[in-house]
């Protein structure tokens, strides 16, 4: 049994230490909102918090995430996390939304460092998550919008 | 994808399975229409109100209106796109709107430019058009009869507008919820108004915001890999590292040892793994023993492919095309132009890898999953365990992404999901998973092509002549949709976009080489137009350059028989601002592409970056859909074929080294990224034609816009793709 923390809540998961925490969140918790696209940490669709940094969960271990605060996207909360998701929502960035989760919980983190990013900005902080769609326009606008909101 | 090999728009002779006639009046007689909808019983059992026999739109006393969807939505909004056309028609308020999947049932939900349900071809809005104007018109003129009844005042006193129902002589009014429940006694009218497009007030707006954003920003949206059923256990597939390679022997001992493996059984495709989650499967996977037998397997590399293409190039192939004379005309022409294009294999990649759950019921099977065609899939899945295909219940999902990848006429992951099922003897649901290795290993890739092009000048610099040549596998061929969609040994999948290249030239030869591998290949958004745009617009380019003059007027002269085409040649040019001339350091090329029954245009802007590599810095594209019911939509759409034709153009290419493909995910098969994408600008054509689609039109010009101004910049003309091969980019 593994002692997992997970948007504030105490889990116990029966599976070894060695599997990532992405499939101990989606097959044995079902909070399905963290995606799986490549299991190599190269798509960011499993992107969660832990202890506030964002992290790929297919690249850590639940051996390595027990004992730590995991916050998926069904448990993002605060000023941040509603400016950003209403800002998506505003500018309808998604398409296919697979990659969204990672998307936002990526665009959450920058904002909550980073108050006011710049295109580069952005891009430097959003690399790491790939939508095939190619939403990236409006996801650069979507955390100007978001940015802008948090400040005003 | 699409299954017509030339897709038109829907002509009423087309649409006779609806016998649907539309009067200049705006008045349409529904006829039949009422007849086939009656079929669906399952919908007019679950709702208070049903505006069945349409099955479309369903209004409840919640006040709740539900628009039945029947394609397939992936990401190009379709869910929101149909929701507006009913919308329309009814006056509802949009918060009010709601949407759910139809179930997998012909005829009243098939693709009335296929005949089965499915999605492609940038198809959806198009064939839905009329049955969802019609529905939406219908379930107004119900709701308007009930209360007029109910009000003892004439219909025509009555109006409709933002979901309430008024009466404005006599003081009444009321929500669509309070009507609902009599106007479900109301007569289906033979016949109702439709809208003066004039007077719509969300198509062609932006007001129809999307009806999936908060779900898919919250995670609470639910996809195929989403869903979860009572002891469900999770499948993968070890599949023969060569295509066409079978099991020859199998050792399970290692791999059911591993924790959390329950089950390890043989399937068609290969061995199956089942575990308690699809990570410990994966683990299992890893240790099967297996002895492949490679027989009929594909054991070449790209190159010998290539140089094999090659061979068949040097003699003419099948005849696509014969206009005039083109052997003479070129023997007269007074400069020869050539040039030869190489097009690789490509991965679809969509974010959302292949998935399917399946398990039995009482009276069959039921399968959840985000799936292009679905009556396909329950005529497959059937077939694999022995039903008839109304004992298996589709359960459409959200589809994260597709590209073409979740349509194949075999149904495969729903045939290895069902294969899986049966060998297990159905004793518990079963999630299929493909992972990422598999997806970009597993085939069914963009084809592979070698394209041969000649044209000759006059001495004016007037193309006389134009030959064009096709080498690669044909889509089509081997499967159950050969009948219709190969003609003349001609797939038309291979040459649309050059067999009927737009530009007015006396002379034209078109010819293609069928090739044939184990390797299976699929279409990729924009199919055929995915290379025939590339050769064709980056060729015409040529031509321009050799005479001596500007692409955009040389191309307009030669279009002016295609007035839609020329009209977005000239408004992106205008956008870009063509007749400036670019920044110091700066270059533009131009391309334009009709497919799938829209007219696209865009002007790409490159620069030379510091590290001396080529960088975009805008592209403008001018796109003609017809009637654009959700314009923010066919702007996203555009921006999103840009940037997935991008990352394709740039560094994507599945090779093969003796049989085994060289890329395995996202390491190695690179998509493009944030920092790849440039700032994109979309300027649509104000039009009153019926709506064709977007899913695909933003696909073809980006290649040849971009290779174009790579030329104007550089002057090295770009024929082999990925440009990265080319140390470009």
């Amino acid at each position: 049994m593994i002692e997992l923390t997970v948007n504030g809540q105490a889990h116990s998961v029966d599976a070894v230490p060695a599997m990532p925490l992405l499939w101990a969140l989606r097959d044995y918790l079902d909070l399905t909102g963290t995606k799986f696209g490549c299991g190599i940490g190269a798509c960011g669709a499993c992107t969660v918090h832990i202890d506030g940094t964002p992290t790929r969960s297919c690249q850590i271990t639940l051996g390595d995430a027990a004992g730590r605060q995991i916050v998926t996207i069904e448990g993002v909360s605060g000023k941040v996390a509603a400016a950003v998701q209403s800002a998506w929502k505003k500018l309808d960035v998604v398409q296919c939304g697979y990659c969204q989760s990672g998307q936002v919980m990526s665009a959450i983190a920058l904002l909550t460092g980073q108050p006011k990013p710049s295109d580069a900005d952005i891009d430097g902080a959003m690399d790491g998550n790939v939508c095939r769609c190619a939403t990236y326009q409006r996801i650069r606008a979507a955390i100007h919008t978001a940015a802008a909101n948090l400040r005003s | 994808m699409h299954i017509p090999t030339n897709f038109v728009p829907l002509t009423p002779s087309r649409r006779s399975f609806m016998k649907l006639m539309a009067a200049s009046t705006g008045v349409l007689a529904i006829g039949s229409l009422a007849h086939i909808a009656r079929a669906d019983g399952e919908a007019a059992a679950t709702a208070a109100f049903v505006t069945d026999p349409m099955a479309f739109v369903r209004i409840t006393p919640d006040n709740k209106v539900t628009v039945v969807i029947k394609h397939l939505d992936m990401g190009q909004g379709i869910a929101t796109g149909l929701a507006t056309i009913a919308a329309e028609e009814l006056d509802a308020d949009w918060n009010q709107i709601h949407i759910e999947f139809a179930p997998a049932q012909v005829p009243l939900y098939a693709n009335h430019a296929f005949g089965m349900q499915g999605t492609g071809g940038s198809s959806s809005v198009n064939n839905s058009w009329d049955e969802l104007r019609y529905s939406g018109a219908a379930a107004r003129a119900m709701l308007v009869a009930a209360a007029a009844a109910e009000w003892q005042v004439p219909a025509s006193d009555i109006s409709v507008a933002g979901g309430v129902v008024i009466a404005h002589k006599a003081k009444r009014r009321a929500s669509f919820g309070d009507l609902a429940a009599k106007a479900a006694q109301q007569p289906v009218p033979d016949s109702v108004h439709l809208k003066d497009p004039k007077h719509f007030t969300l198509i062609g707006t932006s007001r129809a915001r999307r009806v999936d954003s908060l779900g898919k920003t919250t995670g609470q949206a639910k996809f195929g890999l989403d869903i979860r059923r009572p002891n469900m256990v999770r499948a993968v597939i070890a599949r023969s590292p060569r295509f066409g390679g079978v099991v020859k022997s199998f050792d399970a001992t290692a791999a059911l040892a591993v924790a959390g493996v329950v089950e390890v059984v043989q399937v068609p495709t290969g061995i199956a793994v089942l575990a308690r989650d699809s990570w410990s499967a994966n683990q299992g996977r890893l240790q099967l023993k297996i002895l492949w037998d490679d027989a009929h397997a594909e054991q070449r590399s790209s190159q010998d492919i290539l140089a094999d293409y090659k061979s068949l190039a040097a003699g003419p192939g099948t005849s696509a095309k014969v206009k005039g004379d083109s052997a003479a005309a070129l023997a007269g022409a007074a400069k020869i132009i050539e040039a030869d294009y190489v097009f690789p294999y490509l991965a679809h990649a969509p974010m959302e890898p292949l998935n399917a759950v399946i398990e039995m019921t009482d009276g069959g099977a039921q399968i959840w999953a985000g799936s292009q065609f679905q009556t396909v899939d329950q005529a497959v899945a059937a077939a694999v365990l022995g039903l008839k295909p109304e004992q298996v219940k589709i359960n459409t999902q959200w589809a994260g992404g597709s590209f073409g990848r979740r349509a194949t006429p075999t149904s495969d992951y729903i045939a290895e999901a069902a294969s899986v099922l049966k060998a297990t003897g159905g004793r518990y649901p079963v999630q299929l998973l493909w992972t990422r290795e598999d997806d970009i290993t597993g085939g069914r890739y963009r084809p592979m092509y070698y394209h041969k092009m000649r044209a000759g000048l006059d001495a004016q610099g007037r193309v006389v002549a134009w030959q064009h040549r096709i080498v690669g596998q044909s889509i089509m061929a081997g499967t159950a949709f050969e009948s219709f969609a190969v003609k003349g040994g001609i797939d038309g999948t291979s040459v649309e976009g050059a067999a009927d290249q737009p530009y007015d030239i006396a002379n034209v030869t078109v010819d293609l080489h069928s090739t044939k591998s184990a390797l299976p290949v699929l279409w990729w958004r924009s199919v055929g137009h995915s290379h025939t745009a590339y050769a064709v617009e980056t060729f015409i380019d040529g031509l321009a350059q050799a005479a001596g003059q500007d692409p955009l007027v040389y191309r307009l002269a030669l279009l002016q028989g295609e007035p839609r085409l020329a009209a977005v040649l000239r408004l992106a040019a205008e956008r870009a601002g063509w007749d400036r001339k670019p920044a110091a350091g700066r270059a533009r090329g131009i391309a334009v592409a009709a497919s799938f029954g829209s007219f696209v245009a865009q002007v790409v802007e490159v620069s030379k970056g510091k590290d001396g590599k080529i960088k975009l810095d805008r592209v403008v594209c001018a796109v003609d859909c017809g009637i654009a019911v959700n314009p923010d939509q066919v702007v996203a759409q555009m921006e999103g074929g840009i940037g997935f034709a991008l990352g394709a153009v740039l560094r994507d290419q599945i090779t093969l080294t003796d049989g085994h493909v060289d890329q395995a995910n996202f390491d190695s098969y690179l998509p493009l990224r944030i920092s790849d994408m440039p700032k994109v600008e979309v300027h649509i054509v104000p039009s009153s034609a019926h709506p064709s689609g977007v899913g695909e039109p933003g696909v073809p010009p980006l290649g040849p816009a971009l290779a174009n101004a790579v030329f104007a910049l550089t002057g090295q003309r770009v024929t082999q793709l990925p440009m990265s091969t080319a140390n470009l980019i």
